[in-house]
């Protein structure tokens, strides 16, 4: 078995007094492509917050590669080669998606807090930028501000976000939401070429991009993983066919 | 066309970035050399020069507020930190410290870039409204604390100094006005190169991220707080090489150089020119400074123009003054401006009217409340009257009211007129 990217520990969340998550345990092994779903309000958006850093744990623990990464803030877990989308569409919208896309790549090219030198300047950072603008195919709208886009495109320039800096592991929220059928499509090809060597971790509702990209999948109800298990499995498994699956018409 | 032709035509079109870059800061030394010559009168040249400190501040200013989306209520005490830093170095000088009278606005700047990080690291942890409520809070502070600090500060009447006191170099001494505006030109243009610099560097857009969405930022390795920090600090360095020109001009620092109502105006200066843009607060910076020092020469009531105007804009221009100007851009280009004179010359005349009225209404009550031992005789416009009588007040209200009615008949037209050309423009 390879070791795990990112491992999850008794994880707890409560709002007040409402528990949303209620005990995760969960692992992600490194270069798997992992799938989380769940019913509505299972907590599927919440433990994403709780691994990024967003929101605090109320207890539990998180490791990235053997490391606790409870309680670090999420740039310092960003630093730690983990990036993330968002389901909600979350961007520069005043700024051109160029620059967004060079906003995305300076931490990972070790450029750091740099006020010293003009972005212009910096071979690397446009490169990197030009190459992302490319592979998530918004090429033709660079100079456009990102929040004049039309809808699928934001949702690639959110993509485009959480690789810009070629993490070790991949969070992705829901990134086909809304999406008509070719959009998804070629988010998945996208997604599926991004993802390749890397570790990702992936929120999604439509079950025929699931299954057709999870290596593994878990099922999160009602803040517990009820099941974690290979694609096959997972559709066998009568406890989430009970729960979940069973209200998807196959 | 030949294909010769269409090379050299595609040449022309696209020429090197640096020049096309060079291009205003060109314009801009031609403007700055020209300006004294025109402007011969120690009234004009003081003009001059409070114009350019105003630059420099307005555009450190706009550092916060435009480019990383922090609203400052208190930024003044960084130009007047700077400012009783360079007064009291320019004591030392005439006390034999050898240092050019020529650097004190450094001088001005590195206090404004110590303070500008002892109370950044304070409000920089927070943004938004709690940001601009820390700012105000630190602002009342300082200026209790200089109060106290007499003998740092001089109470009311200040710190004096003496900017001739210094050794002399290559002839400069400051003794004439000209060496002082040519002293703020250059540190001016320093200034603006370097904080349009620092626009175009990585912290430079991360600031602007920080200004769209400071969360996502964090997902993307950065701190915003400490990107907040390094704008902050910059933005007060800039403030106080803009205290350290004023310093400079006027051998003078008190305690109303750092508190609120020069905070608040360069709040007005970004805002009224406009905080989306580089050109903006400049020309917020030269307009209000153009009404503060003009104006109050021929009115009392000049603040009451500016808030007035300040309003305007807000409503009418929420882009500022340098939107208006943007706006035309693409009509400009297509050598279409002469398509809008009519139409705009059509608005000039109610505006002019209602502008008129509301003077005179402005300048009849200052006269009856403020100033009552002039006698209630005036003149305006070339028209004399007298301020009690009713034919004063009912052409007043006349002129306001059919100003107001008239823009309200014209403004479609006018934007009906630029929605068309711009199409055509575009086409």
């Amino acid at each position: 078995m390879t070791a795990s990217a990112l491992e999850l520990q008794a994880v707890h969340k409560s709002f007040g007094a409402t528990a949303i998550i209620r005990g995760v345990d969960m692992s992600v092994g490194r270069g798997e492509r992992h799938a989380l779903i769940g019913p509505n309000g299972a907590g599927k958006s919440t433990l994403f917050h709780l691994i990024t850093g967003r929101f605090p744990l109320s207890s539990g623990a998180v490791r990235l590669n053997g490391e606790d990464v409870t309680g670090l803030a999420p740039f310092e877990i960003y630093r730690r080669k983990l990036a993330r989308s968002f389901q909600i569409t979350n961007i520069f919208p005043r700024m051109s998606v160029y620059e967004n896309l060079r906003c995305a790549v300076l931490w990972s090219l070790g450029h750091g807090y740099s006020f010293l030198r003009l972005i212009d300047r910096m071979p690397d950072v446009n490169e990197r930028a030009q190459a992302v603008l490319e592979r998530i195919g918004l090429a033709a709208r660079r100079d456009v501000p990102a929040g004049l886009l039309a809808y699928a495109e934001q949702r690639a320039l959110e993509i485009g976000l959480a690789i810009a800096g070629e993490p070790e592991i991949i969070l992705l929220d829901e990134p086909t939401a809304g999406m008509s059928h070719s959009e998804t499509e070629h988010a998945v090809e996208l997604i599926r070429r991004v993802s390749e060597g890397r570790t990702l971790l992936i929120v999604e509702h439509d079950m025929a991009v699931v299954f057709g990209l999870a290596d593994r999948i878990s099922v999160l109800v009602y803040g517990e993983i009820i099941a974690s298990d290979a694609p096959e499995k997972i559709r066998a498994n009568r406890a989430v066919q009970e729960a979940y699956l069973g209200t998807v018409p196959a | 066309m030949s294909e010769v032709a269409l090379k050299t035509r595609a040449a022309r079109t696209r020429a090197p970035v640096w020049l096309r870059a060079a291009v205003p800061w060109a314009l801009a030394v031609l403007i700055i050399l020209a300006l004294p010559q025109l402007m011969t009168t120690s009234f004009g040249r003081t003009l001059l020069i409070e114009m350019g400190i105003a630059i420099v501040f307005a555009v450190a200013y706009n550092m916060l507020l435009g480019e990383t989306g922090m609203l400052s209520f208190g930024h003044a005490i960084y130009f007047g930190l700077g400012g009783y830093a360079a007064v009291h170095v320019l004591r030392f000088i005439a006390a034999g410290l050898l240092l050019p009278v020529a650097l004190l606005p450094l001088v001005g700047g590195l206090g404004g870039l110590v303070f500008g990080l002892l109370f950044g690291y304070l409000s920089t942890r927070r943004a938004g409204t709690a940001f601009a409520m820390i700012t105000l809070g630190l602002m009342e502070l300082v200026v209790a604390l200089a109060l106290i600090f007499d003998h740092l500060f001089g109470g009311e009447e200040g710190i004096s100094g003496n900017r001739t006191s210094g050794p002399e170099l290559f002839g400069i001494t400051f003794g004439s006005q000209l060496h002082v505006y040519y002293l703020v030109a250059v540190w001016m243009l320093v200034s603006l190169a370097l904080m349009r610099a620092f626009t175009r560097t990585p912290v430079g857009r991360l600031c602007n991220a920080v200004r769209d969405n400071p969360e996502r930022v964090q997902f993307l390795g950065y701190d915003p707080s400490r990107i907040r920090l390094i704008a902050f600090a910059g933005s007060s360095f800039f403030a106080g090489v803009a205290g350290g020109l004023f310093a400079v001009n006027y051998e003078l620092m008190a305690i109303n150089s750092l508190g609120a109502e020069r905070s608040a105006l360069v709040l007005l200066m970004a805002y009224i020119g406009g905080i989306g843009s580089f050109l903006g607060p400049i020309l917020g910076a030269v307009l209000v400074t153009f009404l503060q020092v003009a104006l109050s020469d021929y009115t009392q009531a000049w603040l009451l123009y500016l808030g007035l105007f300040f309003v305007l804009v807000t409503l009418f221009a929420p882009n500022g003054l340098i939107g208006l100007v943007l706006m035309h851009g693409p009509i400009a280009r297509a050598g279409l401006l002469h398509r809008l004179a009519a139409a705009y010359a059509l608005a000039l005349v109610p505006a002019l009217l209602l502008a008129a009225g509301l003077i005179a209404l402005v300048e009849i009550n200052y006269r009856l409340a403020i100033r009552p031992e002039l006698g209630p005789a005036m003149k305006l416009f070339g028209v004399a009257f007298d301020a009690k009588s009713a034919t004063a007040w009912i052409v007043s209200f006349l002129l306001v009211g059919a100003g107001l009615l008239g823009l309200r008949a014209v403004a479609p037209r006018v934007a009906a007129r630029w929605g068309e050309t711009l199409e055509v423009a575009r086409a």
